[in-house]
């Protein structure tokens, strides 16, 4: 078994990195995964001791706007130290191996450094008809996957396509387009987002190298530093929200004074992500900042969810237009219809019934006659 | 004209107060929830002349039907409670038709009031096997607009009893999803008021038995020779 490399710190100095810059990156690390500033220590000792871990990021059916993402990582030096010192023994996009040299880097990594290299996996996996929509050097990515996967010390999910499937899944998923963690039996950190933020992508790798272990992951598998919280709950158009005052559309008065996206359909309620937060392009903005609503493309099926410009997805099978309340509309009338027209039947065909109850029924004549009640 | 004879009639205690208490609490609950959260779904475009901080309309609108929502779905649990310790006519065995009687009496229904190929024939005093049947049902939703309403609120709440339904937003596909069918079950309210109303209406005009104010009695009136305890 080969070693995994020298140590980021000792990488770093012999790139020529100062011991200041070091604690630079440390610290800009620290943050970005979330750690407190008094564990700043336990981040520095794991960059100056622990051997670099190799590195294998596998891509599938996918558009690597993921590897796009994690190249603009906000903090220069994160970004830099993270790329030059991980050891990308394998990423089909930045190696400068090609053919079966870089299959053989591949081969090589797993075998040399079982239980210690990293996988990460950009897109999804096709399981239709044997795998064949995505093949890779004559073999399925399901095939590549599950060797890659097996003696891996851990696995991330990049992106909405290895979570879940983003949009190779959407309906009809002609390929069978599946999330990697329903093909594999270990646990798989799923960074959703298409793309995710870089800022948390090069967060949940730091915390990785620094504790060696997977951060904090809620039901769904994701870091729950990044996703526990939705875009809507720190949004800083919420307190539009709030006074109910809403972009009617895209081009109002109320758009212009920024007012809360809700009727345009965003997704910000129904989505957890960090964007309200971390934001994009080294904090410039957000979507929502933009002036354009959340299309939710950190969840499940967001594709089947849409149009992304109305607040309802529209109703299977009645047409791209109609919401639930089109539907619901029409059924609410039929109901009141249904009702006057079974109580004009009721008239009629129950005369009889209802002639009966009033000719059973004590009259003013009789009461006074009787006078028993 | 008038028969020569009146007609006995029996007075019968119907509905118990916990049953009646049940019965309003939630018509109030369910037209709020109706109404507010449809207004969620489509708030209303007002007051854009002053600003954010000077209201809190949309806000006050989601409390409500938060509120409103925990009423509801703990008087929910309460009637579930005196289907068990409750009279005959409020227990559970009414809703789930076990006995062949009871098939007999959903066909009976059928003819006599929903398609009226039959004109006469009798119907038991409380709930009808077919009514019965459809309160089960209606039950059912209930149920499913608290979930998913719990669920959707878990996600806005660290208190103890909403997150204790937070499992069902993965298991439905995403928030997204649950709000859907939340809101797609709110047209089920607004078919299930109208029908329900109108057939009191029907009931009361055609059997004369005090349907209607029997929810607020508790009484319905029953021809002495007809009436089977
Ligand atoms: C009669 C029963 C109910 C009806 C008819 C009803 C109806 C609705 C409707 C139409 C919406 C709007 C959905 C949308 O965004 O399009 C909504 C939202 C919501 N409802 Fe209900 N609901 C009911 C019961 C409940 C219950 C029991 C809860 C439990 C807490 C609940 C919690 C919620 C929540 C959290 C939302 C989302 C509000 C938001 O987006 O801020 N609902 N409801
Ligand atoms: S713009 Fe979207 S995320 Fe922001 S407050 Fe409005 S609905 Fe919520």
């Amino acid at each position: 078994m080969a070693d995994s490399g020298p140590p980021i710190w000792q990488v770093m100095q012999s790139k020529g990195y100062s011991r200041r810059e070091f604690m630079h990156f440390c610290s800009f690390a620290a943050a970005a995964a979330g750690i407190h500033a008094s564990g700043l220590l336990s981040v520095v000792h794991a960059f100056e001791k622990k051997p670099r871990p190799p590195v294998i990021w596998l891509h599938f059916q996918e558009c690597t706007c993921c590897s796009e993402s994690f190249i603009r990582s906000s903090h220069p030096i994160v970004a830099d130290v993270l790329l030059d010192t991980l050891s990308l023994d394998y990423t089909e996009t930045l190696q400068a191996a090609a053919g079966h040299q870089a299959e053989k880097c591949l081969q090589d990594t797993i075998k040399n450094y079982p239980g210690q290299y990293i996988l990460l996996v950009e897109g999804s996996v096709p399981t239709k008809d044997g795998g064949v929509y995505c093949m890779i050097g004559g073999r399925t990515a399901e095939d590549i996957l599950q060797e890659a996967a097996k003696s891996a010390a851990s696995v991330i999910a990049w992106g909405s396509c290895a979570s879940n499937g983003c949009i190779q899944s959407a309906s009809p998923n002609p390929t069978s387009a599946t999330p990697i963690h329903k093909l594999l039996s270990r646990t798989v950190i799923n960074v959703p987002g298409c793309p995710p933020i870089a800022d948390v992508m090069t967060g949940v790798v730091t915390h990785l190298l620094v504790f060696g272990r997977a951060p904090e992951l809620d039901s769904q598998g994701r870091p729950r530093e990044f996703y526990s919280r939705r875009v809507h709950d720190t949004c800083y158009r919420r307190p539009y929200y709030d006074a109910g005052l809403f972009v009617e559309s895209w081009d109002d008065e109320s758009a212009r004074k920024g007012y809360c996206l809700y009727k345009m359909g965003c997704r910000g309620p129904v989505t957890y992500n960090a964007c309200g937060v971390t934001k994009w392009n080294n904090g410039v903005s957000y979507p929502i900042q933009s002036g354009h609503g959340c299309i939710g493309c950190s969840e499940n099926g967001f594709w089947d969810n849409g149009p992304f410009y109305q607040h309802l997805a529209s109703f299977p099978g009645f047409g791209i237009e109609s919401t639930a309340d089109t539907i619901g509309t029409a059924l609410g009338l039929t109901a009141l219809g249904g009702v006057a027209l079974h109580a004009i039947t009721t008239n009629i065909r129950k005369r009889k019934v209802i002639q009966e109850l009033k000719d059973d029924s004590l009259s003013p004549e009789k009461t006074a006659e009787g006078g028993d009640n | 004209m008038a028969s020569a004879q009146p007609i006995p009639y029996q007075r019968v205690y119907v509905w118990e107060f916990p049953v009646r208490l049940y019965h309003w609490v939630n018509a109030v609950c369910v037209v709020a929830l109706g109404v507010t959260g449809y207004l969620i779904g489509n708030p209303l475009a007002i007051s854009y002349s002053s600003e954010a901080y000077q209201q809190y309309w949309f806000g006050w609108v989601r409390f409500i039907h938060f509120v409103t929502a925990f009423v509801f779905f703990f008087n929910f649990l309460v009637r579930i409670y005196w289907g068990f310790v409750g009279n005959d006519f409020a227990r559970w065995t009414n809703f789930i038709p076990f006995k062949r009687a009871q098939y007999r009496e959903m066909v009976e229904v059928l003819k006599v009031d929903v398609l009226q190929t039959k004109i006469r024939g009798l119907i038991s005093l409380g709930h009808n096997a077919l009514a019965g049947l459809i309160y089960f049902l209606s039950f059912l939703v209930f149920l499913f607009q608290a979930i998913t309403g719990f669920a959707l609120y878990s996600s806005m709440s660290d208190s103890f009893f909403p997150r204790l339904f937070a499992w069902i937003v993965p298991l439905m596909g995403g928030d997204n999803p649950v709000r859907q069918w939340h809101h797609v079950f709110m047209w089920f309210f607004v078919v299930f008021v109208i029908v329900h109303v109108y057939l009191v209406f029907y009931h009361d005009y055609v059997e004369g038995r005090g349907t209607t104010s029997s929810m607020v009695g508790g009484y319905k009136f029953e021809r002495e020779d007809e009436y089977k305890s």
